[in-house]
């Protein structure tokens, strides 16, 4: 299978500060790859050197056999770009908006219409389609934004952090159109910092930091490399742990964590399901103590942590800047 | 590359969007007619007693309106600057420049959209200074080039206020940058008062301000200079339809290329 998108090497620098410090990356044709990273990791500088937008100091890119660097223009006419922040003209109509597009893809009038038609009502934005932008909620200009990045049925599409901002019904939504025009056919580069997210809708994934690739493969590649389950139990009475600790070591397969503070309790163990009967068995006395108790597979969160030493929403900026998580990320199961 | 005709259809795509964006903001069209207005009225009747040194047999309203002209649609091109940061500012220009459209489309687009601006406010103008005792006292293919030589200079300076949108990226910024650097060329000329009024470095400095001859060019060309009217001393002011028409290939000779240039490289953030 060909690589609808390729990368070698790619590097870029903003002054002192290196951005990408050497890059590779291969999408095949029809795939989706969920590019991931914390915050200034580099996953927005890909995807600018990917849409033309900036010039990397060296190494290679390719996006439908065509190199981005010689033939930005033949690029541009086949690939849709949704940046990370929303890029609509606030004084046009969500119609205006997106005929505007179209029109600058050189569909012609009759055909921009049609398809901005059909993406107004395929966003579930008909309603508002007559209104200006500017009227929009936050989540309606993604979508827009989104729409126009469509509008000519790009092949290759880059999605910088599409679901940032949107609440959880609209962030179902969206996936559920990720994933249909990943069906059809369309090649997706996806960032993200949701690690559900890219679970989800993601064939392959690459973690980045600092500019430099860290891990890359399947989801459960991935996974298996971070390893272990974990019992996990949250308590009412912090004096009960060192009891519970005590009955439940001969199950762990490593040194159990406890947490006083938070009055939480996780040991890795191996055996599903009949390790946590077996150890509510042994805890007989103790489960009036116990409000919560669970069997954990270590699910991305875990990977970053275990990859990167830092969480994904570890960087204070994050927190400001997406103030809806879509889900407690890191949280018990 | 795009073609010709490409560009030009692009363009006028990113003319109209920008033309939709005038109707819907009032107070573009607020700021493109009101103050004009404001303009005209001040100086003919609050200034206009106080400033001497006109020649008999000229009035001050028909000295005075070709000299707001000039000041008002050099002031209009300012927008440009502003708007296209605005653009920047919002994400817009990294969407135009990932499209597969013409790369001079986005500022031909805006500059045309500008000059359509300064059409509306030199009409509005054009009516205030007829209540108020301005006339054209030319031909009607003479008040016609008076018009084309204010508009054709302002669309120069509109390319040149694109690059310092391109560079400066801060809508707030570059209007107030402009106005700075604005404020005093419009002054520093013959628009409001005759040169023989200022002292000799200004003066020299004025002569040869294109906003000088371009208000002299509209006045010859609206015919409200009079008769015995003395001969200007410097080159620029003997042939200012001329000298202006020189600033403007000169300003669009290196600004458009330079603006250009620098749009394919720019990147929001
Ligand atoms: N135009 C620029 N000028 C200077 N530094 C830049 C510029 N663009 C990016 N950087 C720097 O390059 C690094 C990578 O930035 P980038 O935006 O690619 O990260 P990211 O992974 O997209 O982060 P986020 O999750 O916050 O969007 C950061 O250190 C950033 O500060
Ligand atoms: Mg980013």
């Amino acid at each position: 299978m060909s690589n609808a998108i390729l990368v070698e090497e790619l590097q870029k620098r903003f002054g002192s500060n290196t951005a990408l410090a050497g890059v590779d990356l291969a999408v095949p044709e029809g795939s989706v790859l969920g590019l991931l990273g914390p915050n200034g990791a580099g996953k927005t500088t890909v995807v600018r050197i990917l849409t033309t937008l900036l010039q990397p100091d060296a190494g290679r890119a390719e996006v439908a056999g065509i190199d981005v660097l010689r033939e930005p223009d033949r690029v541009r006419s086949l690939i849709g770009l949704t940046g990370q922040y929303a890029a609509v003209d606030e004084y046009l109509t969500g119609f205006e908006n997106l005929e505007m597009v179209g029109r600058l893809y050189r569909l012609g009038k009759r055909e921009s219409r049609e398809r901005a038609g059909e993406l107004l009502e395929r966003f579930d934005l008909a309603d508002a389609a007559n209104r200006p932008a500017k009227t929009y909620s936050g989540g309606m200009r993604r979508r827009l934004d989104i729409a126009a990045s469509l509008i000519a049925r790009p092949r290759v599409l880059f999605l910088d952090e599409p679901t940032t901002g949107l609440d959880p019904r609209s962030r179902l939504g969206m996936w559920e159109f990720i994933a249909d025009l990943a069906g059809g056919g369309t090649t997706i580069l996806l960032t993200t910092q949701y690690l559900e997210e890219a679970d989800r809708l993601a064939d392959g994934m690459v973690v980045i930091d600092r500019g430099r690739v860290i891990a890359r493969g399947t989801a459960d590649e991935l996974k298996a490399q971070v390893g272990g389950q974990r019992l996990e139990f949250a308590v009412t009475d912090a004096g009960a742990l060192p009891a519970m600790v005590e009955l439940l070591r001969p199950l762990a397969v490593d040194e159990p964590h406890v947490d006083e503070q938070a009055r939480r309790l996780s040991i890795p163990v191996s055996g599903g399901a009949e390790v946590l009967a077996e150890a509510l068995r042994r805890l007989d006395g103790h489960t009036a103590d116990i409000f919560d108790v669970g069997l954990r597979r270590p699910d991305l969160d875990d990977v970053f942590l275990a990859l990167t030493g830092h969480a994904a929403e570890d960087d204070p900026a994050a927190a400001d800047k997406t103030p809806a998580e879509p889900v407690p990320v890191g949280g018990t199961r | 590359m795009t073609s010709l005709s490409e560009t030009l259809s692009d363009s006028v795509v990113i003319t109209k969007r920008n033309l939709i964006k005038v109707k819907r903001v009032p107070d573009l069209i607020v700021f493109a007619t009101l103050s004009p207005i404001m303009f005209v009225v001040l100086f003919r009747y609050v200034f206009g007693g106080a400033i001497g040194g006109l020649p008999p047999g000229i009035s001050y309203a028909e000295f005075l309106l070709p000299g707001i002209f000039a000041q008002t649609v050099v002031f209009g091109s300012t927008i440009t600057g502003a708007s296209i940061a605005d653009d920047l500012q919002k994400g817009l220009i990294d969407r135009f420049r990932s499209l597969p459209m013409s790369r001079s489309a986005v500022l031909v687009g805006r500059t045309v959209a500008d000059a359509g601006l300064n059409v509306i406010s030199i009409a509005v103008m054009a009516l205030t200074g007829l209540l108020v005792g301005w006339r054209i006292n030319s031909s009607l293919g003479e008040a016609i080039g008076g018009f084309l030589v204010l508009l054709v200079f302002a669309y120069a300076i509109s390319w040149l206020m694109a690059m310092v949108g391109l560079l400066v990226r801060t809508p707030e910024v570059v209007q107030n940058a402009s106005f700075i650097v604005i404020f005093p060329i419009t002054f520093i000329a013959n628009t409001f008062v005759p040169l023989e009024t200022f002292p000799a470095v200004l003066r020299t400095f004025a002569e040869w301000n294109p906003v000088s001859s371009v208000t002299l060019a509209a006045r010859e060309l609206f015919g409200n200079v009079p008769p015995g009217y003395p001969e200007p001393e410097a080159w620029s002011l003997q042939n200012p339809v001329l000298y202006t028409l020189l600033w403007t290939a000169l300003i669009l000779a290196v600004f458009v290329p330079v603006s250009v240039r620098l749009y394919k490289r720019t990147a929001s953030r």
